[in-house]
């Protein structure tokens, strides 16, 4: 599982990278969300994947017995998907404000406060 | 419980929801926004009184104790940190009665304010590095909505390139802790350091660590990837720009600090090495960038990259005195930069313009306000006796000292530059006439003495601060001393925080 995961997560990286080297504003948006994509899944993968071992405490016990997966991981990426939401809606909407007011979607007319 | 540590969190949080609830009443945003921000200057000095007092004052989130829950944690660091951010917010709350326009209120200046002071404070304390990336979200989110108030042409070309180079760094952070939770399984600051100690020291380490160099060195503006800022700090209104000036990039800078002295503090020969060739770059890209501007915000923000470079060369040599000279830098640093983005703010208020070529003549008519600027300015500068002098003459001391005479020269010079820099300013702003064809400085109403006194008073109390500083030294000199002791012995940390001797 791993390997495959790790080719994914690659392949995420390096298609969010692509993205967000294109000129229109659009793409480099989308190349943002495929980032924080791949952040989340290197974080699932590096944790470490545990098949069929949910982290449950049989009745009466202190501890679980045996391997159990590591519900910790699964907590980051919760929140770590809350908060791109909200930042990429953020962006989503900063770039149709920039696209009125700027009339264009190509980064390099955006050159204004550069000079 | 030691509430002192969660206040200055909870503080703006709890004034950002009452600004809220009083979102159609200006007024009373306002009143918020000064009683807010005076809490938070009183409730952090009590924070570091009691770090002065008892050392490391550690509380378990929900009573969970590390390293299973979320600890804060205040060092001297921490606290030093927190109480210039209270300093920093009174004197904006002051400065925003009179420069915040009505719009601007209405938007949610007030209540985007408290959020970005809670951001930054939650920074500053939290003794978890996942909780970091979390507090650095939430400061982020409302600096993007700060940054674009009013929704100007330049604003928004401005917060595209602050908000995409952000969110990357961002990225890169989480994919960092990501690694790390891997190799140690904790999340805690201090667990992590003694896993990480334990564990073999392999390679994967030293890529962690420098992708932590990226993310923080990115939200730090530190060469080569300082660009943004430059790009977008000189567009928003000139009360955010002050904040954004005096705190947002030190939270970069104390996040460095904080990861390379505690956790990442095996490989100075490799890690610290980078960071020292990057601090120079920095301090001379940062300069050399002001020297081609002839817009007032511009020129400071180039100055912002220039001057993280000192306090990135305080962290890079790594000795005792070296890091004494880092956090002094950082405390001398926010003052002034705060205060001269105010003072620009109150010379676009008298003359409409923030382009050098087209001001002049202020001296003549406000020999006061030019002394006002004189003072911050030549203490960025780094003239005795006033506060940069000492911070700088600490980082060049410990430079000299480490033997690093390549990047101590480069620190010599871009001080001199910056010289060269203030006076530019001050030769086209303040002392040569006001070119012919500008409008006459009374035309404009808002330049009535009632509405500049709030402009006024926080840029005499910065500079008081910086004179204080300058002329009396000795029990800065001996906090940021007693910090550095606490950096460069992790121990103490750990110990405070798991609560056994590792």
């Amino acid at each position: 599982m791993e390997p495959i995961m790790a080719i994914v997560t690659g392949c995420l990286y390096a298609s969010a990278i692509y993205m967000m080297l294109r000129r229109s504003i659009v793409k480099l948006v989308i190349g943002l969300m495929l980032l924080s994509n791949a952040a989340n899944l290197l974080i699932f993968t590096s944790a470490g994947m545990t098949r069929g071992a949910p982290p449950l405490i049989p009745l009466g016990a202190m501890q679980p017995d045996g391997v159990i997966a590591d519900p910790l991981p699964q907590a980051l990426i919760l929140t770590a998907i809350v908060i791109a939401f909200g930042v990429l809606s953020f962006a989503v909407v900063l770039i149709h404000r920039a696209y009125n007011i700027i009339h264009t979607d190509n980064l390099d007319e955006m050159k204004d406060t550069d000079t | 419980m030691r509430a002192e540590v969660a206040l200055p969190i909870l503080v703006p949080l709890l004034f950002g929801a009452l600004s809220l609830i009083a979102w159609r009443s200006n007024l009373m945003q306002r009143v918020l926004g000064i009683i807010g921000s005076v809490t938070l200057l009183i409730c952090s000095i009590w924070l570091l009184m009691s770090v002065l007092d008892q050392g490391h004052v550690v509380m378990y989130m929900g009573g969970w104790m590390a390293p299973y829950g979320i600890t804060l944690v205040a060092d001297l660091l921490s606290a030093i940190m927190v109480v210039l951010t209270g300093m920093m917010a009174v004197a904006i709350a002051i400065y925003s009665l009179s420069s915040a326009s009505p719009s601007h209120e209405k938007f949610g200046y007030y209540p985007l304010m408290h959020l970005l002071l809670a951001g930054v404070a939650g920074s500053f304390l939290t003794g978890d590095i996942f909780n970091l990336y979390v507090w650095f979200e939430v400061m982020l989110i409302a600096s993007f909505a700060l940054l674009i108030l009013g929704g100007e042409r330049a604003q928004m070309e401005g917060a595209i390139k602050y908000v995409t180079l952000n969110l990357l760094s961002s990225a890169i952070f989480l994919s960092a802790i990501g690694l790390l939770y891997g190799l140690v399984g904790t999340l805690n600051m201090a667990d992590i350091a003694v896993k990480l100690s334990q564990t073999e020291h392999t390679g994967l380490v030293d890529v962690i660590a420098v992708m932590f160099m990226i993310a923080f060195g990115i939200k730090a503006a530190a060469f080569p990837l300082f660009f943004w800022l430059p790009a977008s700090y000189h567009t928003g209104p000139v009360a955010v720009s002050a904040l954004f000036a005096g705190l947002l990039t030190k939270v970069g800078v104390y996040a460095l600090f904080r990861v390379f002295t505690l956790i990442f503090n095996q490989s100075p020969e490799f890690t610290h090495q980078l960071l020292l060739w990057g601090a120079a770059f920095t301090m001379l890209t940062g300069v050399l960038g002001a020297a081609a501007q002839f817009e007032f915000r511009r020129i400071l923000s180039f100055h912002i990259v220039s001057q993280i470079g000192y306090m990135l060369l305080g962290l890079a040599l790594f000795t005792p005195l070296a890091l004494v000279g880092g956090v002094f830098y950082i405390m001398h640093h926010i003052i002034v930069k705060t205060n001269l983005f105010l003072i620009s703010g109150i010379v676009h208020r008298l003359l409409g313009t923030y382009d050098l070529k087209q001001l002049g003549g202020v001296y003549k008519d406000r020999p006061y306000l030019s002394i006002l600027f004189l003072i911050p300015a030549l203490s960025l500068a780094g003239l005795p006796p006033l506060s940069g002098f000492f911070a700088k003459f600490i980082i060049i001391r410990a430079g000299i000292e480490a033997e690093a005479w390549v990047v101590t020269a480069i620190a010599l010079i871009v001080g001199l530059l910056t010289l060269y820099s203030m006076i530019k300013i001050w030769a086209e702003v303040f002392w040569k006439p006001l070119p012919e064809n500008h409008s006459t400085v009374d035309s404009n109403p808002s330049t009535k003495p009632s509405s500049l006194a709030f402009l006024y008073i926080p840029v005499v109390l910065l500079g008081a601060c910086t004179l204080f500083i300058g002329l009396n030294g000795q029990p800065i000199y001996e906090i940021a001393e007693a910090s550095a002791k606490q950096l460069l012995n992790p121990a103490l940390y750990i110990e405070a925080v798991l609560g056994e001797t590792p």
